[in-house]
């Protein structure tokens, strides 16, 4: 019986695990297995999902619908501000709410994960300190509350594309799913980052909130990427360095799959909205993201042992 | 008889971080004085324990008995030699930790479980033993932010209780709840023992130890002291002078 399987029925023979000569071994008590053992213990990671997704809105009489209530209410609000009353987008960005709905979606994902991933550890303290699981758990689970959080919102987006007359496309669809796994798969790896630093300097939580300030500034959600392009048409690299960030990609992307469907020309709006070969780069920002991942996973275990002395 | 606990040379230091801001940090520097220190928790310390023995481990406050304890459940990994466990540690350590005070307390109790490494299926099999034990009645199904404190430690403690564990450890007094409850957690415990459980059992009552166990570590800042009969871990401490028949850590005394 290997150790795994003896977590999974301790004792249950216990009378003849004793005369069995495979018991399990003497193995270091504390694990260090990172995603691994995340993964391993899902059924834990699942709970702890849905309690804290039960918990936010326990007590309310709406329930999950509230959920669905407060994206769109500011969806409503920033369709009037900006489409009605500014008028901003004419007729190059129409239909501006699509638009800005898609940067929303994920600008509201990332932020989540990474400022929720940055205090996880801190927050459940005195889980940490006294009980022996693995840490990665909290980061991963706060991305998946997030994640849970973000799906109303692409629902409503679906929903009014489709009311607008959205037609979906593969290719469309594949650029959104990219989307949202380059945004997971980076706030999971910024969340590791950032939360285990923020156990030895609580400024860490600070960092991230003064960062993700600029989420929704650095992303073409409320401006057209053409705008960058147009800008600095005679310093072409300023576009160059506004792709390299994933979260940009990932908002084209979700714009991709939503908005560029809607435009008055597709085609169009294709060539002079959106970057050249949008969804190889998003390829390339997932792999990217990936690598981080990795690298994050090994300065958290690396600085892991450190942490339940200095919670 | 095997092997459960081997703790070889096991040495955990702790940083001592004097000051904290930047400010604090240079003003310190300025005047020459210490920023942070180190010290051992835990010196050195080795021992085994077999299959079926019931250990107590004692010491004076800050002797380091609760971070061995962390080394052998795994919450902490020695800075050097080597600490192995066959098998599940669980047991009464942290009770209620991880409750989520929005959640009701059947649903509390799941999660509960499963941080303490229940599977599903285990804890379905289980279910109906610990919500007998925590005996909540109807309360069970509201959320535990409106429950007394002795409700929510016996949420806790029924199901801590309940884990099937190879090594089990108990590091709070058995003192909550009312009579009948803590002669519930005292029965319980009793089971656990004869059941051939290897237990590791820290507490400062000599009489609980007396009942419990059968071999008594103690340790002396952060060193093994004395590692032997129970009676003479209680002189080797000195707990046995004067009045101890007044403490109250619900095993020892009050049957």
């Amino acid at each position: 019986m290997t150790i795994s399987e003896e977590r999974q029925a301790p004792g249950r023979h216990r009378a003849d695990r004793v005369a069995e000569p495979s018991e399990p071994t003497l193995t270091p008590s504390s694990h260090n297995n990172g995603l691994l053992e995340v993964f391993r213990r899902r059924y834990l990671l699942r709970l702890l999902v849905r309690s804290t997704v039960q918990a936010r809105y326990q007590g309310t009489v709406l329930g999950w619908i509230w959920s669905y209530v407060q994206p769109g209410v500011r969806f409503c609000m920033y369709y009037f501000v900006f489409q009605i009353l500014i008028g901003r987008g004419g007729t190059e960005v129409y239909p501006f709410a699509i638009h800005l709905i898609c940067g929303m979606v994920l600008v509201h994902f990332f932020t989540e994960t990474f400022n929720g991933g940055t205090r996880s550890l801190v927050s459940n303290r005195s889980l940490i300190v006294k009980l022996p699981v693995p840490r990665e758990l909290f980061p991963v689970a706060t991305m998946l509350v997030a994640f849970w959080h973000t799906m109303p919102m692409v629902v409503i987006t679906l929903g009014a594309s489709l009311i607008l007359g959205w037609t979906p496309s593969l290719v469309g669809i594949a650029a959104g799913m990219l989307g949202l796994a380059i945004i997971g798969v980076l706030g999971l790896a910024l969340s590791l980052l950032f939360s285990v630093a923020n156990v030895f300097f609580r400024d860490f939580s600070k960092v991230t909130q003064t960062l993700t300030q600029f989420t929704t500034f650095s992303v073409p959600m409320i401006y057209p990427y053409s705008l960058v392009e147009d800008r600095f048409s005679r310093i072409p690299w300023v576009a160059d360095v506004y792709l390299l960030n994933p979260v940009a990609e990932a908002v084209l992307l979700m714009q991709r799959c939503f908005w560029v469907p809607l435009t008055r020309d597709p085609e169009a709006a294709l060539v002079e909205q959106m970057p050249a070969d949008l969804v190889s780069r998003g390829l390339v920002m997932l792999a990217l993201s990936l690598v981080g991942l990795a690298l994050a996973q090994v300065w958290f275990s690396k600085l892991e042992r450190r942490v339940p002395e200095r919670l | 008889m095997s092997t459960v606990i081997r703790a070889e040379s096991v040495t955990k230091a702790f940083t001592m971080q004097y000051h904290r801001s930047l400010k604090q940090i240079a003003l310190a520097k300025m005047r020459g004085m210490k920023t942070h220190d180190r010290f051992n928790a835990v010196d050195e310390v080795s021992f085994t324990v077999q299959q079926g023995e019931s250990v107590g481990l004692m010491g004076l406050n800050g002797s380091g008995k609760s971070t061995l304890l962390k080394l052998v459940s795994g919450v902490m990994q020695p800075d050097s030699g080597q600490l192995l466990t066959r098998g599940r540690v669980a047991g009464l350590i942290a009770t209620g930790a991880g409750f989520q005070p929005e959640v009701s307390g059947r649903d509390n109790l799941w999660l509960n479980a499963a941080i303490l490494g229940m599977s599903e299926a285990e804890t379905r099999r289980k279910m109906e033993e610990i919500l007998d034990f925590a005996d909540l009645g109807k309360f069970i199904d509201t959320p535990v932010v409106y429950y007394s404190s002795g409700m929510k430690a016996r949420l806790g403690f029924a199901v801590a209780i309940n884990v099937e564990a190879d090594i089990f450890i108990a590091d709070e007094a058995l003192a909550v709840g009312d009579r009948p409850f803590k002669r519930k957690c005292k029965e319980r415990m009793r089971e656990i023992r004869e059941n051939g459980t290897t237990i590791f059992f820290v507490s400062h009552s000599p009489g609980a130890v007396k009942q419990m166990c059968d071999r008594v570590l103690v340790l002396e800042k952060g060193k093994l002291g004395f590692d032997g009969d129970v009676e003479d871990g209680i002189s080797y401490l000195h707990y046995d002078e004067g009045e101890d028949g007044d403490d109250d850590e619900g095993l020892g005394s009050d049957d």
